[in-house]
């Protein structure tokens, strides 16, 4: 029963979306405010029924419906109980519908949100909003269904697959999609304003929040996922180039460049087709990575189970979405030139050369993650495209971004003397440069140019972002000091600069040692003795493991306990890799358990990763700044 | 204006790209021996280890080389096929038994029945590796002059054997 | 259906265990490293994109084994990647190739970077030459 009102709500909420798709747009165009304000009511409503569908889908999980094929494929009596809910986004069906709810909450949050706006755009934009639904509405109740039935119902039901049965990865998915989604908001407003033909600085400030809020929850999301790939995978890497991560980062990476274009267009109306475009592209890199992850297109891990028929619909609907928009940005984009200027030395330059070189950066890994299908379809023969090309096509813009990085923000708007701009920044270079050189040497004991790029920037970056705040903060200005936009800017880089140091150091210093250890036996990585003291079994709820517990010393301090264990999950039988991670705050040492290869004797990994924490704090703080930018003052402003 | 048009002529040209990868099996991989001479081996009989298999045996008449394993599971479901091909005296089927255990191997056809000319043991994969071997089970094509015609992966059965290996073989015997 | 049984096949060699190689490590020092590096760059042909370093399937363990063994009798990382290749096409090298169709791959980010500059230069040549005094309306913040 729960399953049918399930379906029916979507089926309502599909009705709504329709209504608020079109009716606000009509309105619009007419000048009827009646149906423009429908916008806002039809919003609530479809955000209802999804959640009451959604919800019917969770209590199926958490009630071990079986009956609903769904459930059966993803779930089972043993399974605890947070991990039945999380495997109602584990699979095509269910991360499609929770696609559709987060965007009905995006739309109803814009709705409640915008009492500052004119009625006519925010009419235009939750229609578009209301189209984007009905699209998606329309491909899961025709192609994804997950309330269908299974006659006869299952006894039990086939698991989640053991990798999801993980903190980290229940709750990737949700943040992950909230920034996805998200930019369909900035995308709404770009449509919006290229129907009207208007596109001014009001309209950079309304969607610049909106923006930045995606923009962060994609930041999280996408950490996240990296973090969890390192503890649990096994291998102790923490990005792979993968098709379906790559698919995160290029609207991560355009988006970016979208605040930082949105804040010229606010501050002097410049960019403006840049940004159109850039919203453009965000969300459709978003509905792209949609697209590459359920169509079967490409191989990764992460990939859904799905077939081509599906990939066809999204293709589709991708292609109308995004030739639509296009369209609209040929015809209304010309006309938005402005006629103001800025001289070389400005922070328009280097905002211009941060969109060029995010553009060229999410160019290349596009190209990598798609010319092996494209020199393929050219009768090329099968190519592979990894790490290796990735890590250094993917350096060659960003190095150079990191070093403008620092000079950019301290760099005035219209016309920058250079005389007081060189005399700030020329001791934070030469110590940046000192940095550079002194800290891979004196810490890690070697130092080579790459070393000194990298050390040296995030220390460039660090030290240029602290100016602004450290000053504010000498001068004891308080509320009439820096603002929030500026503050928030501000720790948004140190977290870049964080992130940059994280980087460099584990992959120039990590250590990987793969060995065979016989129980009893001692091995030493990195200046430390791991003893193998025993192996264990261990009974977890719904899984056996076996246990190897290490103990760590430097000289003849104890420093901790490692238990990297394989567990094998009742159902699924296949054996998964725990790793055994001592986390401090400067290094992770990681072991992991291979196979048993003689009598006591197993194969074992052995990491030792310096810094490795920093890519995902300095992640979080980027995150945490971009929160602070969006609780500035000008953004609680009502329209004049 | 032309400039602004760019971006739409750039998703126009990936389009046709995203539909034909749609259509594409991308985990499966082309042999880079099509139009080549098979890679060479020499590998002890698997039912008789004083004799050899080796690529000597396949010059002089067209044959099929199949991989196998008792623990594929397609090469089970295959089985039966291969036998109706071999009773059936079209072809010789040669086979290289890849990364198996010797008696399970015989067990195996000794259960099920050998439809093999001759099948070479290749214990520890190196010949599968020459091969290019990705996946058992693979059927490879081979023409009178030992040179390799086409490479089919996945388990065998009457409809693709019609669709892919009649035409094929038609081709080589004209 | 094909495409269903080929894709059991292949589900039955992925697994989600990692492989730690359980071989001898060379004794010396630099050609251990150097085997390491390599053997991450290689991808592991049945798997859903790994490198035969992680993979646990025995296709992987038997790559490394003929790496480890060539590396051994003294062949160059090119004469390894050339065996590779040889059967199994450049798929199986997940640093694609410095010559012939792969080129352009490596030549490509430092030619946008170059064609970027370009567009850059003259936007800001242009805007150079307009006025940078306006009347911005809805006056903007400190930053």
């Amino acid at each position: 029963m729960i399953p049918e009102i399930g379906h029916f709500a979507l089926i309502l909420a599909l009705s709504l979306a329709v209504c608020q798709g079109v009716l606000p747009l009509v309105g619009a165009h007419r000048d009827n405010a009646a149906l423009m304000s429908v916008a806002r009511s039809t919003s609530f409503g479809q955000f209802f029924f999804v959640a009451v569908s959604f919800g019917c889908l969770i209590w199926a999980f958490v009630n071990d419906d079986f009956s609903v094929l769904y459930v059966a494929k993803n779930s089972q009596l043993l399974l605890p109980t947070p991990y039945k809910v999380s495997a109602v986004w584990s699979a095509h069906e269910g991360s499609l519908l929770m696609w559709i709810l987060i965007l009905a909450i995006w739309t109803a949050a814009v709705a409640k949100f915008s009492s500052g706006i004119p009625l006519k755009l925010i009419a235009r934009v939750i229609g578009v909003l209301g189209l984007l639904s009905v699209g998606f509405l329309l491909f899961a109740l025709l192609t994804s269904n997950p309330f269908e039935r299974l006659i006869p119902a299952a006894i039990d039901g086939a698991d989640l697959n053991p990798l999801l049965q993980d903190p980290g990865l229940a709750i990737h998915p949700p943040i992950l999609y909230i920034g996805y989604v998200g930019f369909s908001v900035a995308f709404a407003f770009a449509i919006a304003a290229m129907i009207s033909g208007d596109l001014d600085q009001n309209w950079a400030r309304w969607t610049r929040p909106w923006t930045v809020v995606a923009w962060l929850f994609l930041t999280i999301g996408i950490a996240l996922g990296s973090w969890w790939a390192y503890y649990e995978l096994g291998w102790g890497g923490w990005w792979f180039w993968d098709p379906v991560e790559n698919a995160s980062f290029m609207p991560w990476l355009i988006g970016t460049a979208l605040i930082h274009s949105l804040a010229v267009t606010e501050r002097r109306g410049l960019f403006k087709s840049w940004t159109l475009l850039l919203a453009i592209t965000a969300f459709s890199l978003s509905l792209l990575g949609t697209f590459l992850v359920r169509s079967g297109i490409i191989v990764s891990v992460h990939a859904f189970a799905t077939d081509p028929t599906r990939g066809f619909f999204i293709l589709t609907f991708l292609a109308i979405v995004v030739i639509g928009a296009l369209v609209l940005y040929a015809w209304r984009a010309p006309a938005l030139d402005s006629t103001v200027g800025f001289s070389p030395l400005s922070r328009e330059t280097f905002l211009l050369l941060n969109n060029v070189l995010l553009v060229i950066a999410t160019t290349l890994v596009l190209l990598g993650t798609l010319a092996p299908l494209i020199v393929e379809m050219l009768n090329g023969g099968k190519i592979s495209i990894g790490a290796p090309w990735f890590q250094i096509a993917f350096l060659v813009p960003m190095i150079p971004l990191v070093l403008l990085l620092g000079l950019g923000m301290h760099t005035a708007w219209r016309k920058q003397n250079p005389g007081p701009w060189m005399r700030l920044l020329r001791l934070p270079a030469i110590a940046a440069v000192i940095i550079g050189v002194v800290l891979p040497l004196m810490f890690y004991g070697r130092v080579s140019l790459m070393l000194i790029i990298g050390c040296g920037a995030a220390a460039w970056i660090v030290i240029s972002s602290l100016i602004q705040p450290v000053r504010s903060w000498c001068r004891k200005e308080g509320a009439t000091g820096i603002t929030r936009s500026a503050l928030g800017m501000c720790i948004a880089h140190l977290g870049m600069g964080v992130f940059v140091i994280g980087v460099t150091i584990t992959s120039a210093f990590g250590i990987e040692s793969d060995r065979a250890m016989r129980i009893g036996e001692t091995l030493e990585v990195a200046g430390l003795q791991f003893e193998f003291r025993e192996l264990r079994e261990v009974q977890g709820p719904n899984y056996t493991a076996i246990e190897g517990v290490l103990e760590v010393r430097d000289g003849g301090e104890f420093i901790g306990t490692v238990r990297p264990q394989k567990r094998q999950y009742l159902v699924q039988k296949n054996w998964m890799t725990e790793a055994g991670i001592h986390p401090t705050w400067n290094k992770d040492l990681f072991v992991a358990l291979g196979d048993q290869i003689g009598d006591g004797v197993w194969s074992v990994r052995i990491q030792y990763k310096p810094l490795i924490r920093f890519i995902w704090i300095g992640a979080f703080i980027m995150a945490m700044g971009g929160l602070v930018t969006v609780t500035d003052r000008r953004y609680r402003k009502t329209v004049k | 204006m032309n400039r602004y048009l760019l971006p739409l002529l750039a998703v126009i040209v990936m389009i046709p790209i995203m539909v034909l990868g749609l259509g594409s099996d991308p985990s499966n991989l082309p042999s880079q021996y099509i139009g080549k001479p098979a890679p060479d081996f020499n590998l002890p009989m698997l039912t008789d280890p004083s004799r050899t298999v080796s690529t000597a045996d396949l010059k002089g008449q067209v044959s099929l080389v199949n991989i196998w394993a008792t623990w594929c599971v397609g090469c089970r479901a295959e089985h039966g096929f291969l036998m109706d091909l071999a009773n059936s005296d079209i072809i010789p089927i040669y086979a290289i038994n890849w990364r198996d255990n010797r008696p399970d191997a015989l067990k195996f056809l000794s259960q099920l029945g050998n439809p093999y000319t001759a099948s070479g043991f290749d214990g520890d994969g190196r010949v599968g590796i020459d091969w290019g071997v990705y996946g058992a089970p693979e059927t490879f094509l081979i023409n009178s002059e030992g040179m390799v015609v086409y490479r089919f992966t996945g388990p065998l059965n009457r409809m693709l054997w019609e669709q892919e290996f009649i035409p094929r073989i038609a081709e080589l015997t004209n | 259906m094909k495409r269903l049984l080929s894709m059991l096949m292949l589900v039955f060699f992925a697994t989600s265990v990692i492989a730690i190689d359980s071989g001898q490590a060379f004794d010396d020092p630099d050609l251990q490293a150097r085997y390491e590096k390599l053997i991450a760059e290689v991808r592991c042909v049945t798997c859903q994109n790994q490198n035969i370093k992680d993979s646990s399937a025995f296709i992987a363990a038997d790559l490394r084994r003929e790496i480890r063994r060539m590396m051994g009798e003294g062949l160059s990382n090119d004469q390894i990647a050339d065996f590779l290749v040889t059967r199994y096409g450049d798929f199986a090298l997940y640093r694609p190739r410095y010559t012939g169709k792969t080129l352009i791959l490596w030549i490509t980010p430092f030619l946008l970077v170059f064609f970027g500059g370009i567009v850059i230069a003259r936007i800001v040549r242009h805007r150079m030459t307009l006025s940078i005094d306006e009347v911005s309306d809805e006056g903007g913040p400190a930053q």
